[in-house]
């Protein structure tokens, strides 16, 4: 059984608090673990393409962004290294994005778990890092090829990455919890996740710098994966371009708040998850 | 040892809202609800928003000694999941508590969590692990899980090729080895091969017995429950109405049956006066014929050309028998202000063990007259004239139990082309 001693007492009653949530997230770590675990054995198991499936979304999206904005809208001109650029951007996207879809849709697909085992329900929209992080690694390797064919080795940075990826996580997490909550009681909400990744697509900086536009780059922080972005590339381009404080902060504001509030709601309606779903 | 209780329930309630309509399921539907909510309020005043509540338990207090087995009985929709969901804490009650003192471990499905694709090996820690299982509680077990099961050569079959009654072994075999100290258990049994159930029973029991386990335990096999049970609690419509000895509760889940008549349809031409002979059919044995005498009473004026319609309906609600007045193509007079006994006498229904209601509908060209569900029927023994070999027959699942034969013959080798 689990390994920490049980409270002695369990206490159920109406609108109480569990006393212990966080106490039973950590117990559940293992439950967290083999659900990752299912989702990216049965991703890679059911998909004959595999790995390639992985490569092929931000493949292209590198592609059509390279030459929409590295060619005919001329901004990377004097820079043959302008598809890594682009690269830098779809990386932390593709995280978000994945993360995102996951979470969002995660409660609904596992109704049946929800509706007869009691466990922190938080445990699955997190589970989405599993299937999200794999993929990432598999990007991270073709941008480290990339890297290698232009020469363009990144820096000492590269040891904040982890950071700025936990970054990525978090405000995927956030607006993740929102979604996959309101999608228990009002199935439509399963709609909003393609349009907002679409739109999300061409808001974040991705076939471009945000430093070609000062004037916008405090507006553009709004949204907070561009703070994420920017940080990728200056993590990984190794360029001498300043880390821009004022929109990582606004950046980080925003998705902060998206994570507490989503937490918040998550937590308030979690309890009646299992009457609804 | 101690004297505090397992689990202490204490005027529990759970209360669902059904919506007028169906609750709305898109944003768009309950944004719509909202804006002509508010349209009706303005224009008739205030009018509450009217919600119907459903209160699926009701003031239910119990208390469960560390080490006991304890039966949940009830009819369908009597509150027996729900309760079971609160206690397992997949759902808050709405009022009143519960005290659970101890590792709970429930098992309100086979197989909760099963994926058709992954293996039977990986199913087995995937299962264990929401079951409440830790990953090296389950690799120690594993090979006495896969033994029990009896699944080794499939084990790296993806569960999806499974038979279904691999499938349900495997999750039997994970489930049994749980080792909470309060297990709540679903009618789980239900499913699974007759002498597995067995094994799983025999294992519960066992582990009851020897190692102080408390066990909660829902079920419709009153002989299950009568071979496990200390104690049983009966449910009835949300509310506890009996909790105590196995024999006496049994007897009066039985006898609820005869209380429980619920009148459909009533108009003033034709009343129900009861079931004559429910004595005689209290303990029948499958394979004989059936007679059900009943009394109707004609009201102020006669009816012609009279169609009756009678059913019998099993405990799972499932209509087994529908015999209709027009297939004999019948009418029937009934005198005003008269009494008639109508006699409706079934060839061999071969009915399963179980108990069984009776409904009766009345209708004249015009219009409906009489409808009458749940009137308490019989009770079908799990014997019958049918297998005189068998002394208990309670392990067959379908809704009847017909005289059968079984025999191999060898097969005609394929001609060579």
């Amino acid at each position: 059984m689990p390994p920490v001693e049980t409270p002695a007492e369990l206490i159920l009653e109406a609108g109480r608090e569990s006393r212990h949530y966080w106490r039973d997230l950590w117990r559940y770590r293992e439950l967290l673990g083999f659900l990752a675990w299912r989702d990216i054995k049965v991703r890679y198991k059911q998909t004959t393409l595999g790995v390639a499936w992985a490569l092929l979304q931000p493949l292209v999206t590198m592609g059509i962004f390279s030459f929409v904005f590295g060619v005919l809208a001329g901004m990377g001109r004097n820079d043959p290294t302008y598809p890594l650029v682009v690269m830098a951007g779809v990386l932390p996207w593709q995280l978000f994005a994945a993360t995102l879809n996951g979470a969002s849709g995660s409660l609904v697909a596992n109704s049946h778990l929800v509706s007869k085992v009691y466990f922190p329900r938080l445990i699955v929209p997190l589970s989405a890092f599993g299937v999200a992080l794999v993929d990432f690694s598999v990007v991270l390797a073709l941008y480290a090829a990339m890297a290698a064919w232009f020469g363009a080795w990144p820096g000492i940075r590269i040891l904040l990455l982890p950071g700025f990826v936990a970054c990525a996580l978090l405000i995927a997490l956030g607006a993740g919890l929102w979604l996959t909550a309101l999608t228990v009681k009002y199935r439509d909400f399963r709609y909003i996740v393609p349009f907002m990744l679409q739109v999300g697509l061409f808001l974040s900086p991705i076939g471009f710098r945000t430093d070609v536009l000062p004037n916008w780059r405090d507006l553009l922080a709004l949204n907070p994966m561009t703070g994420v972005i920017d940080a990728f590339r200056w993590c990984l381009l190794g360029a001498p371009e300043e880390f821009y404080w004022r929109g990582f902060a606004t950046s980080m504001g925003v998705g902060l708040t998206l994570f507490v509030t989503g937490l918040w709601y998550f937590r308030r309606t979690e309890r009646s998850f299992a009457d609804v779903i | 040892m101690s004297s505090v209780p397992a689990i202490s329930v204490e005027q529990l309630g759970k209360r669902y809202l059904l919506g007028h309509q169906a609750r709305p399921d898109t944003l768009r539907d309950s944004l719509a609800e909202g804006a002509r909510g508010l349209l009706r309020r303005w224009l008739r005043g205030a009018a509450r928003e009217e919600r119907e509540e459903f209160w699926a338990l009701r003031d239910v207090s119990f208390d469960v000694a560390r080490g006991e087995v304890v039966g949940i009985i009830g009819r369908n929709g009597a509150g027996k999941s729900t309760l079971l969901k609160v206690l397992s804490r997949i759902t808050e009650p709405t009022s009143g508590r519960a005290v659970i003192r101890g590792r709970v471990a429930s098992l309100l499905e086979v197989g909760t969590g099963f994926h058709p694709e992954l293996s039977g090996r990986e199913n087995i820690f995937l299962n264990g692990a929401i079951l409440g299982m830790t990953r090296a509680e389950i690799a120690g077990k594993f090979d006495e899980i896969v033994a029990f099961a009896e699944i080794e050569r499939f084990l790296d079959t993806p569960v999806k090729h499974y038979s279904s009654g691999m499938y349900v072994r495997l999750a039997f075999a994970v489930a049994a080895h749980l080792e909470p100290e309060i297990l709540i258990v679903d009618e789980v049994l239900a499913v699974g091969d007759a002498a597995f159930q067995k094994k799983c029973l025999g294992k519960m029991d066992a582990v009851a017995r020897h190692e102080g386990r408390t066990i909660l335990f829902v079920s419709h096999n009153e002989a299950a429950v009568a071979a496990m049970c200390g104690r049983v609690a009966l449910l009835e419509s949300g509310r506890l109405v009996a909790f105590g000895g196995v024999a006496d509760v049994l007897q009066r889940y039985r006898s609820s049956w005869q209380e429980a008549l619920a009148l459909r349809i009533a108009t003033p031409w034709l009343a129900w006066a009861g079931l004559l002979n429910r004595s005689e059919l209290e303990a029948r044995r499958g394979g004989e014929d059936m007679e059900f005498r009943f009394r109707l009473r004609g009201g102020t004026r006669s009816l012609a050309d009279v169609e009756i319609d009678c059913a019998l309906v099993n405990e799972r609600g499932e209509m087994v028998v529908h015999s209709r007045s027009r297939h004999l193509a019948q009418t029937h007079r009934i005198p005003a202000n008269a009494a008639v006994d109508v006699v409706y006498r079934v060839r061999q229904p071969n009915l399963a063990p179980g108990n069984y209601s009776l409904t009766v509908y009345v209708r004249d060209r015009e219009q409906e007259l009489l409808w009458v569900d749940d009137i308490p029927a019989c009770r079908v023994l799990p014997t019958s004239a049918l297998f005189p070999e068998v002394p208990y027959l309670g392990d067959a699942r379908g809704a009847t139990l017909p005289a059968f034969t079984l025999r191999l013959e060898s097969a005609p080798e394929a001609a060579a082309s």
